[in-house]
């Protein structure tokens, strides 16, 4: 009897080392890596999902609060923040492209831009925080401000703080799995036939900007 | 018939109108469940020894079913579900709307005691309702505390008592009789003795008790506990007009009938109002509490939009109050010396 | 891995291979750091057994206490918290990782004929979480207490001065453990079909895994954020569910049911799936439409995603809102219906084998229309103001939970016994204790069903004494029911060290999973299996086939 190691050796494709043993082609492996980050950016956006179920009803309930609380953030900073989101969102998708075409160093360079912009983006919102916590527009029975009088401006910042407080620790996740490819794009790991890690690296880094493209015109513009 | 099957399935005596109507469904659908699961538990345990194998290997035909067969297994079941749903719906939509002439009392759970309130001029109860047999009553609920639910097995009735809103239920008791109600919905340590009694007294004889409960002193009554027991002695119309001082309603809001900032009071309950929208309404229950809720969701014309939400600012049994305290400023009974009758005489309500 | 190539081919007397994937690697640690599916599967047998144990003792305990009215065995809190353990212990640690975590990840990769599961390391990571989770969870409620029930409504879980926090992040753990198990599932089964196994050759456990991990993986993200939210709002009174802030208590129902009506399919699926399987393989005989047991899979994963409001018929949620989750509630009833139409159909002109597993399918086929069809009147609103909170509701998700779910465990676990272990059992104490289960099962929820229209609420501590006859009858029962668990454990355990080695395919099955030995080698296959005919066929080759349409 010839065990299925031996048969599965000889196929076509078994020589790679970054292939599983329980795969049969890098096209399949690719595919199911694929596969299940969609999933897990799905799981991800349902996630978000109940935090934008909570605004809709309170801001159903409280619409003059939101609407006079909105108008108490730092316009600004937010429009900073978004176009440093998209571009960061420009430079890893460069950067699989770069990738995708054996360019080492340029798509290590776009990695690092991309973390940096990423930096930026939570030093900008730790600005922001920080003058919430000056003026005491925060959460729940912590809110304090007394300039905005209308009653549920404290749930306006329970549901400002755990969204962006939730997209925040996520860009700190993406900024930790950009480093990590970044850390394998300079060990010379990934060339034009084998980049998925830096491909699905990417997507997640688009989701986390996309989850701030929905927060910043709920919480800063309407 | 009905009768039997009452009694083979445990339920509680038919106390209310409503329960003839559950019950009646009941018993249908609850045959039809046991007739059902016990023909498919039979008809497989004789397929077992009907069809068991006889020789080992042995092949068996290939069964498909026709596109008639999938209709059927479809369409049987979807039929009896949605005739269930049908019927169950239209006994639930009557049993969500209260008839007009309604006697309101407010309810108020917290762990681990219900307390009633009747409109007008009292008197307040903890743990025993009493109510008139054959005339409907409206029960306008809401919590102190944490979620309860107001449960009367004999009525078939239950509702979720919930803080910071209000839930409405009604009944029609059809049978003198004391009934026991429960708490349903999971409200910590004694929660299993979160118990009261419905008292069902005939028409008159509740009428006479209405009175002399009216006219002891608020010690000698049933109970003399307000909302707020510790606080406040008194009848909820009292209550009301305290919070509305205290919460600054009359700033804007007069009660002797002169034009302020907002509508005045008087009268205002039964109003009929024309808003900014065009839309006509009548100012009742529901519209007064949506109102301290969400006050700019329907203005009255030629007011303003400018005041603000009490959602979150008043407790449920504060708005309450001011509800009763709403409904006693009426004109007539400023200018006459209110009389009692009228105070617990059935709220005509154009529903 | 050239030396196990060499075992592989030594032999035992019978000429088959004695190296397989349970003795390939000895020592707790090649278990522990073990990528393998099917250890992986083994180490949530042993660890979902013991949290069944643990909800059983619970529940024995407030089958106990409520023997009479008054308190008699433990004091109100002391029940809150039982309670609220069994609810939660069966729930979390048993019912969803139950059928999914042991005989998904034993069986889907055979089935499947994969080598292993997609992420094998994931799989393991969903294990390790998974025993995380469960200890936080444990810690908290043993040490501190919880009595919010499992359901965690607020205010009340954000108010009550016992020890939650704990519970709801072990929760929160557990919820990553069921989505990593849903997903890896959902792309094995996209990528790692063997080679001729179209969608429509997929056998229906798979299918119904299938559904069950689109659920697991949309779902479950919106609980972790729940219990998240409570866990934030009892630590920083941020006020989302508390309504002296402002915040909606009702929402809190919604959001919880969104996932906790869906995680019901999460449980009564695979369950399903075990039955199709097995129904097939004792009556020997394809199974009776394929195509509709398999799209009413998805269709119950799709459609119990909308019904979720039937759970809040008082909680004061409008007419119209009630009136439309009533509706879309019966669709479901409808797929259900289906499926047993299918099973029974199945049965006919078969050639049934009477095995223990029958026992358990029989009484599985009645536990289910019964209680599938007291769902369907629960969710006939009208009739649900009477029965919501009381014990019906209890007695109708009982006959879901165990009727269904429990009795498709124990026929997954007789009928994949041979396979996962390669033993035997005794038939005789099969039967038995099948007797004692599906008997004492009737005689504790029959009696609940009576109590709930009598109009006793659920989570009563005490209660008025008309209701005593009953409990007493429901509680004799429930020890009828330990009793058939009970020796059940011992026959397997026996089985385990004594029992007679089985034979490759001791039921003749024609199932994927039964094409290796048994039990199966490390890398699930021999050779390369290549799929030829439908799932579930039982035609012998060469003999002339007769074909029927009703």
């Amino acid at each position: 009897m010839s065990s299925s190691e031996a048969t599965a050796h000889a196929a076509p494709g078994r020589g790679d080392p970054h292939l599983a043993h329980h795969f049969d082609t890098q096209d399949q492996q690719d595919g199911a890596v694929r596969l299940g980050m969609w999933l897990f950016l799905g799981t991800e956006v349902l996630l978000f999902a109940g935090l934008f179920l909570g605004y809709t009803v309170y801001r159903h309930f409280f619409h003059e609060a939101f609407h006079e609380c909105s108008r108490a953030l730092s316009l600004p900073l937010g429009t900073l923040n978004t176009v440093i989101l998209i571009t960061s969102s420009l430079f890893v998708a460069l950067a699989h492209v770069a990738i995708k075409q054996d360019k080492q160093k340029q798509a290590a360079g776009l990695l690092v831009l991309t973390i940096l912009c990423a930096l930026a983006f939570l030093v900008i919102k730790s600005f922001e925080y920080a003058h919430k916590f000056e003026v005491g527009e925060l959460p729940g029975k912590w809110f304090s401000n007394p300039e905005i009088t209308a009653p549920g401006a404290n749930l306006y910042f329970t549901v400002y703080f755990l969204a962006t407080g939730l997209h925040a620790f996520h860009v700190i996740v993406g900024m930790s799995v950009l480093a990590w490819v970044l850390k394998g794009v300079l060990k010379g790991k990934y060339g034009p036939r084998n980049n998925v890690a830096v491909e699905l690296g990417g997507l997640y880094w688009h989701l986390v900007d996309l989850v701030w493209i929905f927060l910043f015109p709920l919480l800063y513009l309407i | 018939m009905n009768e039997i099957m009452r009694r083979l399935l445990w339920l509680p005596d038919e106390a209310s109108t409503f329960a003839g109507a559950v019950d009646k469904l009941h018993f249908f659908v609850v045959t039809v469940t046991m007739l059902a699961s016990v023909a498919t538990g039979l008809l497989a345990f004789g397929f077992f020894f009907k069809y068991r194998e006889r020789r080992p290997n042995q092949s068996t035909p290939i069964i498909v079913p026709s596109v008639k067969f999938e209709l059927a297994v479809i369409g049987v079941p979807l039929a009896f579900f949605l005739a269930w749903f049908f019927q169950g719906y239209r006994d639930y939509i009557w049993y969500t709307t209260p008839p007009a002439n309604a006697t309101d009392i407010y309810v108020m759970g917290k762990k681990w005691m219900w307390k009633f309130s009747y409109g007008g001029d009292g008197p307040n109860a903890i743990g025993t309702l009493h109510v008139p047999a054959n005339r409907p009553v409206r029960l306008l609920m809401t919590s102190r505390d944490v979620i309860h639910s107001f449960y009367v097995p004999d009525f078939r009735i239950k509702q979720d008592v919930l803080p910071g809103r209000y839930t409405e239920t009604w009944f029609e008791a059809t049978k003198p009789g004391r009934y026991q109600v429960l708490c349903a919905e999971y409200c910590g340590t004694w929660h299993s003795q979160m118990w009261g009694e419905i008292v069902v007294m005939p028409g008159p004889e509740f009428d006479q008790w209405l009175l002399d409960q009216r006219a002891g002193q608020n010690a000698a009554r049933v109970d003399s506990g307000g909302d707020d027991g510790a606080s406040f002695h008194g009848s909820l119309v009292e209550y009301g007009k305290r919070i509305a001082m205290a919460q600054g309603c009359l700033k804007c809001h007069s009660v002797t009938g002169e034009p302020h900032i907002g509508p005045t009071w008087l009268d205002l309950y039964q109003r009929r109002e024309t808003l900014e929208t065009g839309e006509q309404i009548v100012a009742d229950e529901a519209y007064l509490t949506d109102s301290m809720i969400d006050p700019r969701g329907k203005i009255v014309k030629g007011f303003k939009p400018v005041m603000p939400t009490y959602k979150g600012r008043l407790a449920a049994p504060e708005a309450a109050a001011l509800v009763e305290f709403i409904k006693s400023l009426r004109s007539t009974s400023l200018e006459n010396v209110p009389s009692k009758e009228a105070v617990y005489e059935p709220v005509n309500r154009a529903r | 891995m050239s030396q196990s190539t060499e075992l592989d081919n030594a032999g035992d007397a019978e000429g088959r291979p004695v190296v397989n994937y349970l003795n390939h690697d000895r020592g707790v640690m090649s278990w522990l750091t073990t990528v393998d599916h099917k250890r992986i599967g083994v180490m949530y047998l042993v660890s979902v057994l013991i949290a069944f144990l643990l909800g059983g003792i619970f529940a024995e305990a407030v089958r106990l206490e409520l023997l009479t009215p008054d308190p008699t065995i433990m004091g109100a809190n002391t029940y809150n918290r039982m309670f609220t353990l069994h609810g939660a212990v069966m729930i979390f640690l048993f019912m969803i990782p139950g059928i999914p975590g042991v005989f998904g990840n034993f069986c889907l990769p055979l089935m499947l004929g994969a080598k292993d599961v997609a992420f094998p390391r994931l799989n393991l990571l969903s294990l390790y979480l998974y025993w995380t989770g469960a200890t936080i969870a444990l810690a908290g409620m043993i040490m501190g207490g919880t009595d919010t029930g499992w359901t965690f409504y607020a205010p009340y879980s954000t108010t009550t001065p016992m020890t939650v926090f704990p519970v709801l992040f072990g929760i929160f753990i557990l919820g990553f453990s069921s989505i990593l198990t849903g997903l890896n599932f959902i792309v094995t089964i996209h990528t790692l079909r063997a080679p001729g196994m179209g969608w429509m050759r997929l056998p229906l456990f798979v299918w119904a895994t299938y559904a069950t991990s689109i659920i697991q993986v949309l779902a479950t993200p919106v609980i972790g954020l729940t219990v998240m939210l409570v866990g934030i709002e009892r630590v920083g009174g941020f006020g989302f569910f508390d309504a002296t802030k402002g915040g909606d208590p009702v929402l809190f129902q919604h959001m919880f049911w969104f996932y906790s009506h869906p995680a019901v399919y999460i449980m009564v699926l695979p369950a399903m799936g075990v039955v199709s399987e097995a129904i097939a393989a004792f009556s020997r005989k394809n199974i009776f439409g394929y195509k509709m047991i398999a799209y009413s899979s998805l269709g119950i994963a799709f459609v119990g995603f909308f019904a979720w409001g039937h759970h809040m018929f008082v909680s004061g949620q409008s007419t119209f809102e009630n009136g439309a989750f009533a509706v879309i509630s019966m669709f479901v009833g409808v797929f259900t219906a289906i499926k047993v139409f299918n099973w029974v159909g199945t049965l006919y002109r078969g050639a049934i084998a009477v095995k223990a597993p029958l026992v358990y399918i029989c009484g599985f086929l009645f536990f289910v229309v019964f209680g599938g069809m007291t769902g369907i009147a629960v969710a006939t609103i009208s009739l649900d103001v009477h029965w919501h909170d009381t014990y019906f509701v209890v007695a109708h998700f009982h006959f879901i939970m165990v009727g269904a779910v429990i009795m498709a465990f124990l026929i997954a676990l007789h009928y994949w016994f041979p396979k996962m272990f390669g033993r035997m059992y005794n038939e005789g104490w099969a039967m038995v204790a099948a007797g004692f289960i599906v008997l004492g099962f009737n005689a504790t929820f029959i009696p609940q069903f009576l109590l709930g229209n009598a109009g006793m609420p659920r989570r009563y501590y005490m209660y008025p004494e008309r209701f005593q006859a009953l409990n007493v009858a429901s509680t004799a029962g429930s020890s009828l029911l330990a009793l058939g668990f009970v020796i059940i454990l011992v026959y397997l355990i026996f089985a385990l060290v004594r029992g007679p080695k089985a034979v490759d395919n001791p039921w003749g099955s024609r199932g994927y999973e039964w094409m290796t030995t048994s039990p199966p080698p490390k890398h699930n296959f021999h050779e390369q299996p290549v799929i030829t005919q439908d799932a579930h066929s039982y035609q012998n080759p060469g003999e002339e086939v007769e074909h029927v349409v009703i």
